[in-house]
């Protein structure tokens, strides 16, 4: 890697020294990423983004949250829109856990069903409730009320 | 197998032997729904009856089915003189009326509303049609109906008419999946049952034909179950005309079918099956609709705990 590499690489991408880097996020996933962690509004510390970078198997986004480490909860509602995450928790520099993200077979409140006749988009005091299957790569939300199915486009429905 | 505080949201909650219990349990309350003999097992209960939308059969049927058990009805009326009306939601509105009766009747504009209910009801909720989305006690009767007028078992069965967006067809399908019907469907390309449901039956193993003529399959099959086509679904009125045309049930037709052929229809109709057709030993559609009284009291009866 010549010099300028590097010195662009570290720009796009330095180090933290606490807090939670999330790899291998599909690309262009990286912002409904930050809107499922409700970021910038949970947190005024500072998170990088790297949308579209270059990796082994095409292109990749990547979310860097500094002085925060993501709880499991959070992690997996990722891996509705991106699969194949990785969550590497870091301190003092170093990554002291990595973990795969986990798909629920049961999801609430992260996405709004599809059905603008569902009972769940009514002033109901209910959460939004989905089933959760996966067809070879193609994750499938059916929504526990109205059964209507999302699978294609989940990013543009995130609540 | 207990239906004790069941909610009867969806067909897909229940498996064969369930069914065959209700149907068991229907024809052994049939002669107390024709008047025959007197049954009051179920004296002392109060039947909720919520309905957001208009109905004449399922209303009336359930209301029926209750009395004819002993049981009282509770109705909340018009909704627009109901507390509905000051924009009180249907989960409060629920755990008031569960306080008030035994089981509750649904029936409600928004797909998902009966599932909703059943989470906040300390009752057992009967979905009598939420949207777009599930009627099971209208599958139940149906299922009835093949049974005592036909034969569920081995069963040739041709669903025409609107596939598209009805509702009973997609949740008769499925059961009939239950016992290895073989299904052909009849509809303009327009109205054609999903793709997704027909899938679903082919993975269970159901022979399944499509046609848009009732005329292809009229020779070979034992009940032909004709639906409603809304005139609203065709931007067209010519179209509409043409495709009703062509769905138009009429004594001639029926000369070429089995003599044992049963047409049976969820009504209300309009123009698919002919008037004249009423007087044929093929009709069924009336005893179709009395039939809602045996099954819905069959399930009133097994969710309040009546009979087991």
């Amino acid at each position: 890697m010549s010099s300028e590499d590097q010195q662009i690489r570290e720009i796009r991408v330095h180090p933290i020294e606490n807090g939670t880097v999330i790899d291998h996020i599909n690309a262009g996933q990286a912002l409904n990423v930050l809107k499922i962690l409700n970021i910038p509004t949970s947190s005024s510390r500072v998170v990088s983004v790297l949308i579209n970078a270059p990796s082994i198997h095409g292109r990749k986004d990547v979310v860097k949250i500094e002085g925060r480490e993501l709880n499991v909860e959070e992690v997996d509602k990722i891996a509705l829109i991106a699969p194949n995450a990785t969550i590497n928790i870091i301190r003092n520099f170093e990554v002291s856990e990595k973990d795969i993200v986990h798909i629920h077979s049961q999801i609430e409140g992260v996405v709004r069903c599809i059905n603008p006749n569902c009972i769940s988009n009514s002033n109901e005091p209910v959460t939004s409730k989905f089933a959760v299957s996966s067809n070879g790569r193609r994750t499938i939300l059916r929504c526990s009320y109205c059964e209507r199915i999302i699978s294609d486009d989940i990013g543009e429905h995130l609540l | 197998m207990t239906f004790k505080d069941l909610h009867i949201i969806s067909m897909k909650s229940f498996s064969r032997d369930m069914i065959d219990h209700v149907l068991n349990t229907a024809e052994m309350l049939e002669p107390i729904a024709r008047d025959k003999t007197k049954s009051d097992i179920l004296k002392g209960k109060v039947l909720g009856v919520m309905f957001f939308e208009p109905s004449t059969r399922t209303r009336m049927s359930f209301e029926t089915a209750m009395m004819r058990l002993g049981g009282d009805v509770l109705s909340l009326g018009s909704v627009d003189a109901s507390s509905i009306a000051k924009g009180e939601t249907l989960a409060d509105t629920i755990r008031v009326v569960d306080g008030y009766t035994n089981a509750i009747v649904l029936r409600h504009n928004k797909e998902g509303a009966a599932q909703l209910a059943s989470e906040f009801s300390s009752v057992p909720i009967l979905n009598a049609g939420d949207g777009a989305g599930h009627h099971p006690t209208q599958t139940f009767l149906d299922l009835y109906t093949i049974r005592r007028e036909s034969h569920l078992d081995g069963l040739k069965i041709a669903l025409a008419g609107d596939l598209k967006y009805g509702r009973t067809v997609h949740s008769l399908c499925y059961a009939l999946s239950l016992y290895g019907a073989e299904i052909t469907l009849i509809s303009p390309k327009e109205l054609r049952l999903p793709a997704e449901i027909i899938e679903d039956l082919k993975s269970r193993n159901i022979k399944v034909t499509e046609t848009e003529s009732i005329e292809d399959a009229i020779e070979d099959i034992d009940v032909l179950y004709a639906t409603r086509v809304q005139k609203e679904r065709f931007p067209d009125p010519a179209e509409y005309r043409k495709v009703a045309n062509s769905l138009l049930i009429t004594p001639e037709l029926l000369e070429k079918a089995k003599p044992e052929l049963k047409v049976m229809h969820p009504l209300p109709r309009t123009n698919e099956i002919d008037p004249r057709v009423d007087n044929t030993k093929h009709a069924c559609y009336f005893k179709q609709s009395f039939y809602g009284v045996p099954i819905r009291m069959a399930l009133l009866a097994l969710v309040m705990g009546a009979l087991e």
